[in-house]
């Protein structure tokens, strides 16, 4: 998205920010290339740090869990406020999700955030109405056409660097519900959940307490792009713990105002 | 690698989700987890085989109600091309769904079953579909198991479905008998219709022409954003971007920028990668100009001798998609490439009956009524008409009070005051 960006003004800057909502619970690896790239890009970064949120009061954790991924609509919305932001760009695809699937490319959402899958605009050709009244915010996916493979396949042409989670290293990992989770300090290890050091690598990555890593031995760009041609199951359900609570999860956590 | 895109049409029991779900099927598109989620659901709703129709539910309430509420998008690639699926619900919100999911296809798909022949779903699809411009035509003869694969029923479908889509603007129809269940016909091929020496579905998917579905003869260029960096290495560069919307443009090119009518020359075309000697749709690029004209946001960069029509009166087919009703005297904003301007309903003059194509006088449009309006725009439109360019030659309507799209338009006359001729004909429908 962000090289996306940099590509539609260039030789002008990106006239709007990066936005990070931030759980806390970050490969360092992410953090890393996300300064790095955006200062290479030239695109300013704003952060909503949710543990900075917490202390503040301004969110609170539901006790006894660790997963952060629930209060990033809260830390969103949050921002969207003080930025006064109309509209948010984000990287989802319809092949993510049987939801995603059914969403525009132009999102509406109402001041709480909530997705209504009952009343979205109609978009025909490539005539986007991006009209809002007051109150309302706009959720922008102009990846919604791509696959993983297309998204790989971008990466290839362009020589675009990404964190090297994304390709296959060796990690220290535990089981849990079928997914390999990364041994890290934020998620205590349960009753028999043994830490082994694995060949792996992430195909979608996000809060380290609920991206689930892959098998792979795919360490080039062109090894994963002969990975995910072969590959059986589907990105998120294959690695994310956050749309595993059940079969809509996505699809609920959209009506909350989830990106 | 190309990308085609299809939209599939039918009504409720024609097969269509089962269709979709066979050809991701059978094209190993659906993966393992995918799978397991629809034999869950499958056994849930107390069915003995996976349903592969479940594939396309996406939302709770399509999943347990076993209706589809919105288009839903698939994606799938051969080692041929890659294939965007929109499947658009043929119930209630049916024009809407299938306007927009038709909107950006090569290809569409029409279902009939074999048991049944046409019906008048079949045929206002054809219809709609046609009025979309929808270079390619599909029509698929389901459920040909049912009817014992019997040759003769298919016959009678295809001639039938000729003689209606005679009075319709179809380019290129294909008409295949298959089963969607068995997959017949579908992906793989079958022994029990020897009589038919046609392609499978995906075979026909694969290898359909579609390379000349955009205009490559008029040069059109919508202004989407001026770019002014105002500094550094850049501080004099003032760019346009866009994207093409029709023909070829090249550096050194005369140009003329319309409405304001000043013609000069392209200094250069730019991309982020360097300059570049050609542009053509769809491509993203920035145009310099050697002159330092006036140019904004809206304005459309065409040839002196190729341009489009530049009026305040507009001609437009209209797919109303809104609960209030169209009346004269509305005021609305009308979408056109990259302008937006404030435009008053003059007239309707007419609404067109979609079960016999006829034409009726109407003072109203209704939800997923289709008929033609007269528009009076406070600033000019520079469009071509639909039929010679989906891009310049469509637009949509928005209610200024409400912020919906309540209309997809296409232009019918080019600004033309032209009335005669029949309501197919200005429908972009061959009389």
């Amino acid at each position: 998205m962000a090289h996306l960006a940099r590509r539609a003004f260039a030789p002008a800057p990106v006239p709007f920010p990066a936005l990070h909502v931030d759980t806390g619970h970050n490969f360092p690896e992410v953090l890393e290339l996300r300064d790095r790239m955006l200062k290479h890009l030239g695109i300013r970064l704003e952060i909503a740090l949710i543990p900075e949120m917490i202390a503040a009061g301004r969110l609170r954790e539901p006790p006894g869990t660790i997963s952060r991924n629930r209060l990033q609509s809260q830390a969103l919305l949050d921002a969207v406020d003080k930025h006064g932001f109309d509209a948010l760009l984000g990287g989802g695809r319809r092949d993510e999700d049987k939801a995603r699937a059914k969403e525009r490319v132009f999102s509406f959402r109402d001041a709480f955030g909530q997705w209504d899958p009952r009343s979205q605009r109609a978009e025909l050709w490539h005539l986007y109405n991006a009209r809002i009244s007051s109150g309302t915010s706009i959720r922008a996916f102009p990846l919604s056409n791509w696959t993983e493979l297309d998204v790989w396949q971008y990466i290839a042409a362009r020589k675009i660097e990404l964190p090297s989670l994304y390709y296959a290293h060796r990690r220290p990992v535990f089981e849990r519900d079928g997914m390999l989770l990364v041994d890290n300090q934020f998620l205590p290890r349960e009753d028999g959940e043994v830490v082994r050091e694995l060949q792996v690598r992430f195909r979608t990555v996000g809060d380290m307490t609920c991206t689930g890593a892959t098998l792979s031995s795919a360490s080039t760009v062109a090894q994963v792009i002969e990975e995910i041609s072969r590959c059986r199951v589907s990105e998120r359900g294959a690695t994310r713990a956050d749309d595993r609570f059940n079969e809509t999860a996505m699809e609920d956590r959209k009506r909350e105002g989830y990106f | 690698m190309e990308l085609l895109s299809l939209v599939t049409a039918g009504s409720v029991d024609d097969g269509k989700s089962t269709l979709i779900g066979r050809l991701l099927y059978d094209a190993k598109a659906v993966s393992d987890d995918q799978l397991e989620a629809v034999e869950r659901a499958s056994l849930r709703l107390g069915l003995e085989d996976a349903s592969l129709a479940l594939l396309t539910d996406g939302l709770r309430a399509e999943r347990e109600q076993g209706i589809t509420i919105d288009v839903a998008y698939r994606y799938f690639a051969t080692a041929k091309r890659k294939f965007i699926i929109a499947d658009s619900p043929g119930h209630e919100q049916y024009t809407r769904n299938m306007v927009c999911g038709a909107s950006t296809a090569n290809l569409a798909v029409i279902l009939v079953d074999a048991r049944n022949g046409l019906n008048e779903q079949s045929c206002r699809h054809a219809f709609l579909l046609s009025l979309l411009g929808i270079p390619h035509l599909v029509l698929a003869i389901n459920k040909m198991d049912l009817v014992k694969y019997s040759e003769e029923t298919y016959t009678r479908i295809r001639e039938e479905f000729t003689s209606f889509a005679a009075r319709l603007r179809i380019q290129d129809l294909t008409v295949i008998p298959m089963a969607a269940l068995t997959g017949e016909n579908v992906v793989r091929g079958t022994e029990h219709m020897p009589w038919y020496g046609g392609p499978t579905l995906l075979s026909h998917l694969e290898s359909v022409h579609i390379a000349s579905d955009l205009n490559l003869i008029d040069a059109r260029f919508p202004v989407q954003y001026v770019l002014r960096p105002r500094s550094g290495e850049h501080r004099d560069y003032r760019g346009y971007a866009g994207q093409m919307a029709g023909g070829v443009l090249r550096p050194g090119d005369e140009v003329l920028v319309l409405p304001s009518g000043l013609s000069t020359r392209i200094a250069s075309i730019d991309t982020h990668d360097g300059p570049i000697e050609e542009a053509f749709p769809p491509m993203s690029v920035a145009l310099r100009l050697e002159d330092n004209l006036d140019v904004a946001r809206g304005d459309m960069i065409c040839r002196p001798r190729n341009q489009p029509t530049v009026a305040e009166d507009l001609d437009v087919m209209v797919c109303w998609m809104d609960r209030q009703p169209l009346r004269p005297g509305a005021r609305l904003l009308v979408k056109h490439t990259t302008r937006t301007v404030p435009a008053l309903v003059d007239d309707i003059d007419y609404r067109i009956d979609v079960n016999t194509l006829r034409r009726a006088s109407a003072d109203r449009l209704d939800l997923n009524d289709i008929g033609r309006i007269r528009l009076r725009a406070a600033q000019p439109v520079m469009c071509d008409t639909y039929q010679r360019n989906r891009i310049t030659g469509g637009l949509i309507l928005i209610d200024p009070t409400t912020n919906q799209t309540v209309a997809g338009g296409m232009m019918t006359a080019g600004g033309g005051r032209g009335r005669e001729g029949d309501a197919a004909e200005s429908a972009g429908v061959a009389g």
